[in-house]
């Protein structure tokens, strides 16, 4: 047993440091750190700037054009990426459809696709969940029906993140209604730009647009866009998200906004005195810490047994289900944290560059918002019941 | 990085766990428990053949110190089959503070006896005022001629019957709460004007209150420098905490074991109960407990000797917390899932949970833990 990062690790850490240190504009750096709103054009920029030094594919092998990078050193990239505040790197085609295309797509798929999610070309979706299959994911009826050389779809897709961005999407369908649910799905990559395709926004509660409807009526999908063999869509998916899970637990994200949050309540004033040395605060501050140092350790040991070849298992889903339970606290801290001020809620002071009477300290702007928004951890990617089912099920065997 | 043990750690916790499996069953167990001294000589003796005892000893006296994650897998164990021999009393614990504050005379004295387990030395610290306070002494030594006298009263002291030494903190000079004036000397079981008060606690091992009056000690009874003794306690001490969560988390691990398990025969409207889902969020709550304590240990175990110590305390109180909640928590849950047979005294299950509740309490609880954690975090 031996909990230190390898010299060699420590000076890949060093490495990656320097380079975020050089290479990230400080404009990004300022809107990620002080919570406002990063444009989509910031996260294409900041895929680029890192697939012209090698580093576009972080978690992808060699051969794809990936770093080839460990679990141990992808974890290290993304934990200072995220204590330098870089934009988040989209997931949808480096950590969900590009895995899948590179484990179960064919050659002309692999050649077609995965450079163009690298060079951030490529803006891809997720289109699974549907109004009536959310949990329940394999009740989805979305239907692709087979038509000569293309397959005719229809149906609604929802709650896509960032669908209004994307050039592609990728698709659960069902193409067999007949049997068990889960045997008639197929899984299917659809330029948003065919004819038939409509995108449709959902607001959310704190006024953000980032996720949306996508309709789909007779949309014609060339059959060379089905990924693996027909009614096979379920097995790819599963494996999807175990990759997905597998980062789930955003501890880097959670260590730096816990040092905000430890500013701000230095910052903040309660009886005369800085709130953090007020007892009541400073011990649920502290709760979170002791909690996240625990699921860094606990994360680290998924990593060091995935190292050791074992594909990411079910305590994914206890890396999902703590990592949104610290993301959420460390939201409700701050908020907590400055107190009236949490209330104001001026969408246009998100925005870098505000030039509006302050109203408050700066850092309060967004929090109220961010509590709002992060209520959705718990909730995607297999809400957190999903995954306690999960636990139950494959760990406990019961 | 990683987290797996060396072939020798494996064959070292593999042979603990079947000794224990073979020797310290659940009725093995319950007849040490009722005997009149409420431990085994013999399971002792056997642990001291085994190397067991000598972990935390120096090579120079016959032992394998540094040796901490093969303490870590023999207390969990130990843990898992609720062992209770003073092993974290004499054999950590107590080992920890001679090898740290004896003079080199003092540890030739009691470590080699110590590792084979002809000696039991057991740290005889806490006071009713303090808490879990531990620069807070009152218990005082006072230099007689060439000697001392001890006066004061030690509350709660594990394994103190079986002790054939106690290392008895008091005061040497300074405030009550003063971590300078410390001093710890080692008294043999008998001396006169030391008196016993013993008890079973509450979840079966054994202690007492120590009444000093009047102890009247040779000058080399006092353990390394007078009034330097708090920072190898506080070491000591931290060790400890490590080897208790190391212990808590084979507590856990059965704990959860015995509910799955229970919960998978157990049927109740035709079905086993494991089925139903307000149930296994619950045990899925456990075993999210018992990950992040198992976690928590490991980190504390690594940092258990190190030389940086507001760190050291940083880590060790945080993994106590982690630990103690879980104690509580995967405790309080398990004899729920058990139902009504979760309250009597048949199943392993009430037994876990009273050893879960005491280590909770046991060297420092989790709000003690949480205000250190906040504390050296400043």
């Amino acid at each position: 047993m031996d909990l230190k990062f390898t010299p060699e690790e420590q000076r890949f850490r060093d490495e990656v440091r320097a380079f975020l240190e050089s290479s990230l504009p400080a404009a990004m750096r300022h809107k990620v750190l002080e919570g406002l709103h990063v444009p989509p054009e910031d996260t294409v920029e900041w895929h680029r700037i890192l697939f012209r030094k090698g580093w576009g594919g972080p978690n992808w092998p060699v051969e794809f054009g990936g770093t080839g990078w460990d679990p141990v050193r992808q974890y290290i990239f993304e934990e200072e990426c995220a204590a330098a505040g870089t934009p988040r790197l989209l997931p949808f085609g480096l950590k969900m459809v590009g895995p899948v295309i590179q484990r179960f797509g064919n050659a002309a798929q692999q050649a077609r696709f995965l450079p163009r999610i690298l060079s951030a070309e490529d803006w891809w979706c997720q289109g699974y969940s549907e109004p009536e299959a959310g949990s329940d994911l394999a009740s989805l009826r979305t239907l692709a029906v087979r038509q000569g050389d293309h397959y005719l779809v229809n149906g609604q897709k929802t709650w896509i993140t960032l669908a209004q961005h994307a050039d592609w999407i990728f698709c659960l369908v069902r193409t067999d209604r007949t049997g068990k649910a889960q045997a008639g799905i197929s899984f299917l990559l659809i330029d948003m730009r065919t004819p038939g395709v409509t995108v449709r926004p959902i607001v959310m509660l704190d006024g953000g647009h980032e996720v949306n409807e996508v309709w789909f009526e007779d949309v014609k999908v060339p059959v060379e866009n089905l990924v693996g063999e027909e009614n096979k869509g379920w097995t790819y998916a599963k494996f999807l998200l175990g990759h997905e899970r597998a980062n789930i637990a955003g501890i880097g994200t959670s260590k730096r906004e816990l040092a905000r949050l430890t500013l701000i309540a230095s910052r903040e004033r309660k009886h005369g005195r800085p709130l953090s040395d007020d007892p009541l605060f400073a011990s649920r501050l502290a709760q979170v810490e002791i909690d996240l140092m625990a699921l860094e350790i606990t994360n680290l040991r998924v990593l060091s047994a995935e190292a050791e070849k074992r594909a990411p298992g079910p305590e994914a889903s206890l890396l999902k289900i703590k990592g949104t339970e610290i993301q959420q606290a460390l939201t409700e801290l701050m908020v907590q944290a400055v107190g009236p001020y949490a209330l104001p809620f001026r969408i246009e002071a998100l925005e870098d560059g505000f030039a509006g009477p302050p109203v408050g300290p700066g850092y309060a702007a967004p929090l109220a918002a961010t509590y709002c928004n992060m209520r959705k951890a718990s909730i995607y990617g297999g809400s957190n019941e999903i995954q306690k089912n999960i636990i139950t099920q494959m760990i406990l065997g019961l | 990085m990683h987290f797996h043990l060396t072939d020798e750690q494996q064959a070292l916790s593999d042979m603990v766990q079947r000794f224990l499996a073979q020797e310290y069953g659940f009725e093995a167990r319950r007849k040490i428990l009722r005997s009149p001294e409420g431990w085994s000589r013999e399971i002792w003796a056997r642990l001291g053949e085994m190397g067991l005892l000598s972990l935390q000893v120096p090579e120079e006296h016959g032992g394998m110190a540094p040796a901490t994650v093969e303490t870590l897998v023999t207390l969990g164990a130990m843990g898992r089959a609720l062992v209770v021999e003073p092993y974290l009393s004499s054999a950590v614990l107590g080992t920890a503070l001679v090898r740290e504050l004896g003079t080199p005379a003092q540890r030739k004295a009691l470590l080699p006896g110590m590792a084979t387990g002809e000696l039991v030395a057991v740290v005889a610290h806490g006071e009713a005022d303090a808490r879990h306070d531990l620069s807070r002494v009152s218990t005082s030594a006072r230099r007689v001629g060439a000697g001392w006298i001890l006066e004061g009263r030690k509350a709660v002291v594990l394994h103190a019957p079986a002790a054939d030494v106690l290392l008895v903190t008091a005061r040497t000079s300074g405030a009550p709460d003063a971590e300078d004036g410390l001093s710890v000397f080692a008294v043999s079981a008998g001396t006169p004007g030391v008196g016993l008060v013993p008890y079973p606690t509450i979840d079966g091992q054994r202690g007492a209150d120590v009444t000093l009056s009047g102890v009247e000690l040779p000058g080399e009874a006092l353990l390394g420098e007078e009034g330097k003794a708090f920072p190898a306690l506080s070491a000591a001490f931290d060790l400890g905490v490590a080897a208790l969560c190391a212990e808590a988390v084979g507590v856990l691990q059965a704990t959860l074991d015995a509910t799955t398990e229970y919960t998978r025969t157990r049927k109740q409207f035709g079905v086993p109960i494991a089925r139903f889902q307000a149930l296994q969020h619950r045990m899925a709550d456990m075993l999210m407990h018992v990950e992040q304590a198992r976690s928590m240990s490991y980190l504390s175990a690594m940092h258990a000797a190190s030389g940086d110590v507001r760190e050291r305390r940083r880590i060790v109180s945080a993994a106590k917390v982690t630990v103690g909640q879980a104690c509580r928590y995967v405790g309080q849950q398990a004899v729920q899932l058990h139902g009504g047979m979760g309250v009597t005294d048949e199943l392993m299950v009430s037994h876990c949970f009273k050893r879960l509740m005491a280590i909770e309490l046991s060297l420092g609880d989790t709000e003690h833990h949480l205000e250190r954690f906040i504390t050296e975090s400043k």
